[in-house]
């Protein structure tokens, strides 16, 4: 099956294991990945904030991108739903209103694609850790996709995972929200990482890296020796080739 | 403007918000406690059914109303005319609050007793009746706490008196109304009885909010758990009920739905205590019809929604289930907003109804995280409104720092040699800051996020540069 991998710049710019872990599992499920070289950002820091002109230059950007994919998949929920708002953001503009809405059509969250698309829910990961997921608002909310990462986590061999209290709480992070009502995020934040630590895990495990940037930031500010991970390094690790 | 609370800015009132350790502990736990009352009667309800379904047929009966609204309100003011029932349509707050009084001069009015009512805290309609020197009792236990703390504004919609616990209500009905008892709520509840029962009956005049009107038969429908709404048109011979245009149905079958998502979601009640349905008639030499009865139908702009993107804000009816699953609002508490409408339906409505200048922050106090979307049984995208806003607010009021920054982020977004030539020269303009693997005192706006956590150090590597060796058969990542 061909791919197309949308990286998301976070990933790029922060996370580049993340995003090879990513390359890694889908090539080991039989994907054949390109990674469109004009790829930049989905445009949701504009977007979010009121500035839509701007936002609308980085969608047409990636629009035109990821034009001959077949699929397009990305690690991040967020970064997914920014692509399935494209149709609205370009819903004046007739020409780029449809191409946006092939874009949206194609696009896939990482562990949405391999639970619905490839219709796989064990990827033969071994991961031991007592470990607890957060649910990234944008994907269970926007995206709908509710099943895909607990599904695929279950079948991580030697991964015991617990419960997380208030887990539909959002972690605070909402992308500028972070910074212009700082206060308020940081609240939200403590309170995220109070529930981690009472849920007695080792391990937090994101799918997002928006989330996880602003959770793993607060734990390891505040010395919590709580190891935070992406779903993907997860996936990809084999105890035979020690993972990452 | 009654609407607004305070007159701090809104970090001001952010600030206060989050030192008051009890107000929040409040917030969260009625929070956590509504979550669960409000699963077991809608989702989990066998009875229901699908849930889904009771949301599509909510949003379609408040959409055709809307799209049909000249037509229902004349259905409306017809239906209560026609028994005896005066009707006015009030363009402004001002014009509502002018209106009541003018009945209240010519009836030698003394005593005004209500029920409860959040678009009378918008017109400031208490204000307006203790000018002429009305006594004005409210009879909702919450709003008479408030009413008797100096009037204390309301802090959620559905429980005005959310932020006290009843450690609070018993020292405030000690200092301001000779209370002798305890904190029990029993004994908290049976005093403020007794003390509402002699004012019901010298009332001279009841006013009740509206939460539908029926198009149909010209009825106004009110829900209540302490049946106060009924003791509120019952003795007066003067009924005045004020409404918001929109809050009206066509009949008595959507009357059914709407009433059943409204007390599900609102509390997790199947059905409130009361729902008490008002179609008043004059009837000649009758002790039990009323005299005279009125109903005002208040625009104050709610107009401005109309035909426009935000028009599915006038869907809302007012539950508080965006409230209540809101993780800004659990920490903010409800004065924060510094409006009567607070929460997510607070930050989208206060700006259509107040204006942008006193409040156009609103809608950024939210994380865009849909919560409030996914909870509202009437299906107003919520969230999505918030952005529409941003979009309106930054054009008028968008800081030029932000504007700059987004313009660049326009330009590097859409230029591919732009963002690559950023990619590889981050990791040497942040690395004074780095320590480690991450940095812990950021410039410029990276300041606000390292002040309460790390940020990640630029990657080592090039993604792009690993992935073109790897389809040339390079090897593993480290």
């Amino acid at each position: 099956m061909k791919v197309s991998l949308f990286v998301t710049c976070l990933s790029e710019m922060f996370y580049q294991n993340v995003a090879k872990d990513v390359v890694e599992v889908l090539e080991r499920l039989g994907c054949d990945i390109d990674f469109p070289k004009g790829q930049i950002c989905c445009g949701q820091p504009a977007y979010n904030s009121g500035y839509r002109k701007d936002a609308q230059k980085a969608a047409k950007q990636m629009i035109d991108s990821f034009e001959n994919s077949e699929y397009i998949v990305t690690p991040s929920g967020s970064c997914a739903a920014m692509f399935k708002e494209y149709p609205e953001l370009l819903k004046d503009d007739p020409k780029w209103h449809a191409r946006a809405q092939a874009t949206a059509d194609k696009t896939y969250e990482f562990t949405q694609f391999i639970v619905h698309v490839l219709k796989i829910e064990d990827v033969g990961a071994e991961y031991p850790a007592r470990a607890t997921y957060h649910t990234s608002c944008h994907m269970t909310r926007l995206l709908k996709e509710t099943d895909a990462p607990s599904l695929l986590l279950a079948n991580v061999k030697g991964l015991y995972m617990l419960p997380l209290a208030n887990n539909y709480d959002c972690c605070g992070f909402g992308g500028t929200f972070a910074v212009k009502m700082a206060p308020i995020s940081e609240q939200m934040v403590d309170e995220k990482v109070r529930h981690i630590e009472e849920s007695t895990a080792d391990l937090l495990i994101a799918a997002d890296n928006g989330c996880m940037m602003n959770i793993k930031g607060r734990i390891d500010r505040t010395g919590k020796p709580i190891e935070v991970k992406h779903i993907a390094q997860i996936l990809n690790s084999q105890t035979a080739e020690g993972g990452n | 403007m009654a609407m607004k609370i305070g007159d701090k800015s809104f970090f001001g009132r952010v600030d206060d918000a989050l030192q008051d350790d009890f107000m929040r502990q409040a917030m969260s736990s009625a929070q956590d406690r509504l979550r669960g009352k409000k699963q077991a009667a809608t989702v989990e309800d066998e009875l229901v059914g699908d849930w889904e379904e009771w949301r599509s047929a909510g949003e379609e009966i408040r959409q055709h109303t809307l799209d049909n609204l000249d037509f229902y309100l004349e259905q409306l003011s017809e239906n209560f005319t026609k028994r005896g029932g005066h009707v006015y349509f009030a363009k402004t707050a001002e014009d509502a609050t002018r209106y009541v009084q003018e009945v209240a001069k010519r009836k030698n009015a003394k005593n005004v007793t209500k029920a409860k009512s959040m678009v009378t805290e918008e017109i400031g309609l208490n204000e307006a009746l203790e000018e002429i020197d009305c006594n004005v009792y409210e009879t909702d236990l919450a709003e008479y706490i408030l009413q008797i703390d100096d009037h204390d504004r309301p802090s959620h919609i559905v429980v005005p008196s959310l932020h006290k616990n009843k450690e609070q209500i018993r020292d405030t009905f000690r200092d301001k109304a000779n209370y002798t008892g305890t904190e029990e709520p029993k004994q908290l509840a049976a005093f403020a009885r007794a003390q509402l029962r002699e004012t019901f009956m010298q009332a001279d005049i009841g006013v009740t909010g509206c939460n539908f009107a029926v198009a149909q038969s010209g009825s106004i429908s009110l829900v209540t758990n302490e049946g106060n709404a009924n003791m509120v048109t019952t003795f007066p011979e003067t009924q005045i009920s004020i409404m918001g245009m929109e809050r009206l149905v066509p009949t008595w079958e959507e009357l059914d739905v709407m009433t059943n998502l409204l007390s599900r979601s609102a509390v997790g009640q199947k059905i409130t205590t009361y729902v008490t349905n008002l179609t008043p008639q004059l009837v000649e030499d009758s002790v039990d019809a009323p005299k005279e009865f009125h109903l005002v139908i208040l625009d104050a702009g709610r107009s401005n929604a109309l035909g426009t993107e935000f028009q599915s804000a006038l869907q809302c009816i007012r539950c508080a289930a965006c409230v209540n699953v809101c993780p800004v609002y659990r920490h903010i508490g409800g004065h924060a907003y510094g409006s009567i409408y607070q929460g997510p339906i607070g930050a989208v409505l206060s700006p259509i109804l107040g204006g942008y200048e006193e409040y156009g922050e609103l809608p950024y106090a939210s994380s865009l995280c849909a919560a409030c979307t996914e909870a509202c049984p009437v299906k107003i995208p919520l969230h999505e409104l918030l952005i529409r806003h941003r979009e309106n607010y930054v054009k008028d009021y968008g800081k030029t720092a932000e504007k700059m920054a987004m313009k660049t982020f326009g330009v590097g977004a859409s230029s591919p040699l732009l963002f690559k030539m950023a990619v590889k020269g981050m990791p040497a303009a942040m690395k004074p800051f780095v320590k480690d693997d991450h940095i812990e005192n950021g410039p410029g706006p990276m300041k606000l996020w390292t002040e309460v956590r790390d940020f990640p150090a630029p990657g080592k590597g090039n993604f792009r540069n690993w992935f073109d060796n790897r389809k040339k058969g390079g090897g593993a990542h480290d």
